[in-house]
């Protein structure tokens, strides 16, 4: 039992506390290198080979800085609030089936948890820019509150159909459908392409990133905060990009699984199948940095219309169309 | 100065699902990507690359034609002999005073007194930090003895470090083949 | 588990006590969040994982957070909110707390809820599966559910006209 126990918790602490910072840093990395070549420009190749090395330059930097609370804001809650931020981030992971038979917290309602805990994540920001006392942060929260209630209702309804047809919430369910049958991208197109652009919304990542928008609000929520303060805000941004990108890739293109191949059984398979999930992920994390680099920032009542009278309809029609299909056509 | 009122184009259906022109600039981008990334990876030199246009200063530097301007120094010839004459004439014409000679006759015994050669200068100072880098002293000079050299980016920390004195500037000019060698054939 | 269902009552109980007594809005609003989310936990323990999810899900991830959003928006100060003291209001608040308390110890003993042991399964709750939650609000409660989103549906009518009225 306690051996059980400390198990879970030194996986759960390798995953989320090593594993997941890592690869955030990594992306911090990627996002300056991405971003030069598509500028033609070179980006950070000067620390360590190819600049790899760059982030911990970075974080040093980040952690030598004067941690500065200006005297005009909420003390508490502007401590809290990049913590409020971080933990859901972090969190939300431990549900994601990363490898065959691999998840933190293999749960019945999985995809559930993910909704609610990253729904918290928007207190964190809400309420950063309120504790700042300053007008462009207090901009940023409000804007950040409305946009992620309006886009978290098209994500989990975008998820419903996904549920109708494999008729689990547990994440590992729906891979082990997708690997017997089809991903579930061909029959349910129109839910990826809302789950992906609601993704972007909920990340606060461009076109969508309304609540920073530099140009505007000079840096949104966080305008106020610096030092790690700031780079917690950063990391949560980005550990919140590989959380969605792995759902992406676990809802809707076969988890760590590939169509005609047969994971050998054992050690190597699951290995393999971690590497699969890896590269898919990849992917993903570089259409966020592909789509940044390239699109220009919504205006604010751009996003609220497409958010609701795109999406929101669309996913209604979506999950009718669904359940009848399953109701009259193809009954299972 | 009447108001004046911007029409909004009535966008078409798909132009308002912003698709294409998403499509269209995806492309764009991930262009610019794989032509930087294969600049990088084959490693290019800069006038090779496609697209990538930073030069990696300090290993890679700017192409200057022959005629630019940079630090002006003294050049000895192919008999390792200073040309300088210390006549002044580069002192006295320099715009910003940045050039200092001490001039100093030679001794009876010494070689180049039978060749007509009387004088050198002793010490020879151009402070860097005055220099213009406008090639009057080149320009002036009677014996081709100071030339401007092709470099132009100068190091050090403080004011001093920057007056060049005479075993400075000939160790930075080097050697000048000097085909006229209007002393020694004399 | 009784531990835990210790912590979480006596922490939910304070975090409403705290959230009735703040003066600051976005405080108070918090502090309720936190309520939801122990009340959440509680339905952990009872293993009705679904019910837990969706109210974090829909009452501190949606309702809380446009609350928020409101009381930032509105951002009332010190003279408008002494206009919403007074006897009067005090009276009917405390005629509105005795009568919302009233109800909820009935429904509370007629569902039998009191005998229901700590930490156990709650045998009274559809416990956890997604279709329990389903069977019971679709079939047997069925007609109590459409009538709520009857008043739901009003109230966005409502809130709807208010908002183009202003407009206009």
């Amino acid at each position: 039992m306690i051996w059980d126990v400390l198990g879970k918790l030194l996986h759960a602490f390798l995953v989320v506390g090593l594993v997941l910072p890592l690869m955030a840093a990594l992306m911090v990395w990627a996002e300056r290198r991405v971003s030069a070549f598509m500028q033609d420009r070179l980006g950070p190749n000067r620390v360590g080979p190819a600049g790899l090395l760059q982030p911990i330059a970075d974080v040093l930097k980040f952690i030598f800085k004067e941690d500065v609370i200006p005297g005009h804001v909420n003390r508490v809650m502007y401590v809290l609030a990049p913590l409020m931020v971080f933990v859901p981030a972090l969190i939300v992971f431990s549900v994601v089936p990363y490898a065959r038979g691999m998840a933190i917290a293999p749960l019945n309602i999985g995809i559930l948890l993910v909704f609610a805990v990253s729904s918290l994540g928007v207190y964190g920001i809400t309420i950063g820019g309120w504790a700042s006392n300053s007008k462009y942060s207090l901009y940023g929260g409000v804007r950040a509150s409305a946009q992620m209630i309006s886009y978290e209702l098209a994500l989990s309804l975008s998820v419903i159909p996904i549920f109708l047809v494999t008729g689990s919430m547990n994440l590992e369910s729906v891979v082990a459908w997708q690997a017997q049958n089809v991903w579930l991208l061909l029959p349910l197109f129109p839910a990826f392409i809302i789950f992906l652009v609601s993704s972007y919304a909920e990340t606060n990542r461009l076109p969508f990133d309304c609540p920073e928008a530099e140009t505007e609000l000079v840096a949104g929520y966080h305008t106020e905060y610096s030092s790690m303060k700031f780079a917690i805000f950063f990391m949560a941004e980005y550990i919140n990009m590989i959380t969605f990108s792995a759902l992406v890739v676990t809802l809707f293109f076969g988890g760590y699984t590939l169509p005609f191949l047969e994971l050998p059984a054992g050690l190597w398979g699951t290995v393999l199948s971690g590497c699969i999930f890896a590269a898919k992920v990849s992917f993903f994390l570089f259409l966020f940095l592909w789509v940044r680099w390239t699109l220009p920032r919504f205006r604010y009542d751009q996003l609220m219309d497409l958010g609701w009278k795109v999406m929101l309809p669309a996913c209604l029609v979506l999950i009718v169309c669904t359940a009848g299909v399953r109701a009259f056509i193809w009954p299972g | 100065m009447g108001i004046k009122v911007v029409r909004r184009p009535k966008l078409s259906f798909t132009e308002r699902i912003y698709l294409g022109p998403i499509v269209k600039g995806l492309r764009l981008t991930i262009g610019h990507f794989f032509g930087t990334l294969t600049d990088v990876v084959l490693r290019r030199k800069q006038h090779e690359r496609k697209t990538a246009t930073t030069m990696q200063y300090p290993e890679e530097r700017w192409d200057f034609k022959d005629n630019f301007r940079g630090a002006p120094v003294l050049v000895s010839d192919q008999f390792d002999r200073m040309k300088c004459v210390a006549c002044q004439i580069c002192e006295f014409v320099c715009p910003p005073k940045a050039i200092t000679i001490w001039p100093s006759e030679f001794d009876e015994s010494a070689d180049d007194v039978e060749k007509g050669v009387e004088k050198y200068p002793e010490r020879f100072e151009i402070d860097m930090l005055r220099c213009i880098y406008c090639g009057y002293c080149e320009e002036s000079c009677p014996e081709e003895a100071i030339f401007l050299l092709q470099e132009a980016e100068l190091v050090g920390r403080t004011k001093e470090e920057f007056v060049f004195d005479r075993e400075k500037l000939l160790a930075m000019g080097g050697v000048r083949e000097d085909r006229a060698l209007k002393w020694h054939n004399k | 588990m009784t531990a835990f269902f210790w912590l979480f009552a006596v922490l939910a109980v304070a975090a409403a006590m705290l959230a009735i007594t703040r003066r600051n809005g976005v405080a108070a609003a918090l502090w309720v969040a936190l309520v939801f989310v122990c009340i959440a936990a509680q339905f952990v323990l009872m293993r009705a994982y679904f019910l837990a999810a969706v109210e974090v899900l829909v009452y501190a991830g949606a309702i809380m957070v446009l609350f928020l959003f409101v009381i930032m928006l509105l951002n009332l100060d010190e003279k408008e909110a002494a206009r919403l003291e007074g006897p009067r209001l005090h009276a009917a608040g405390v005629v509105l707390a005795a009568l919302f308390l009233t109800g909820l110890v009935f429904t509370v003993r007629e569902a039998g809820l009191f005998e229901v042991p700590i930490g156990s399964q709650g045998s009274m709750l559809p416990a956890g599966e997604t279709g329990n939650v389903a069977r019971d609000l679709f079939l047997e409660f069925l007609l109590p559910f459409e009538i709520a989103s009857f008043l739901l549906l009003a109230a966005i009518v409502g809130a709807v006209l208010i908002t183009k009225r202003r407009l206009t």
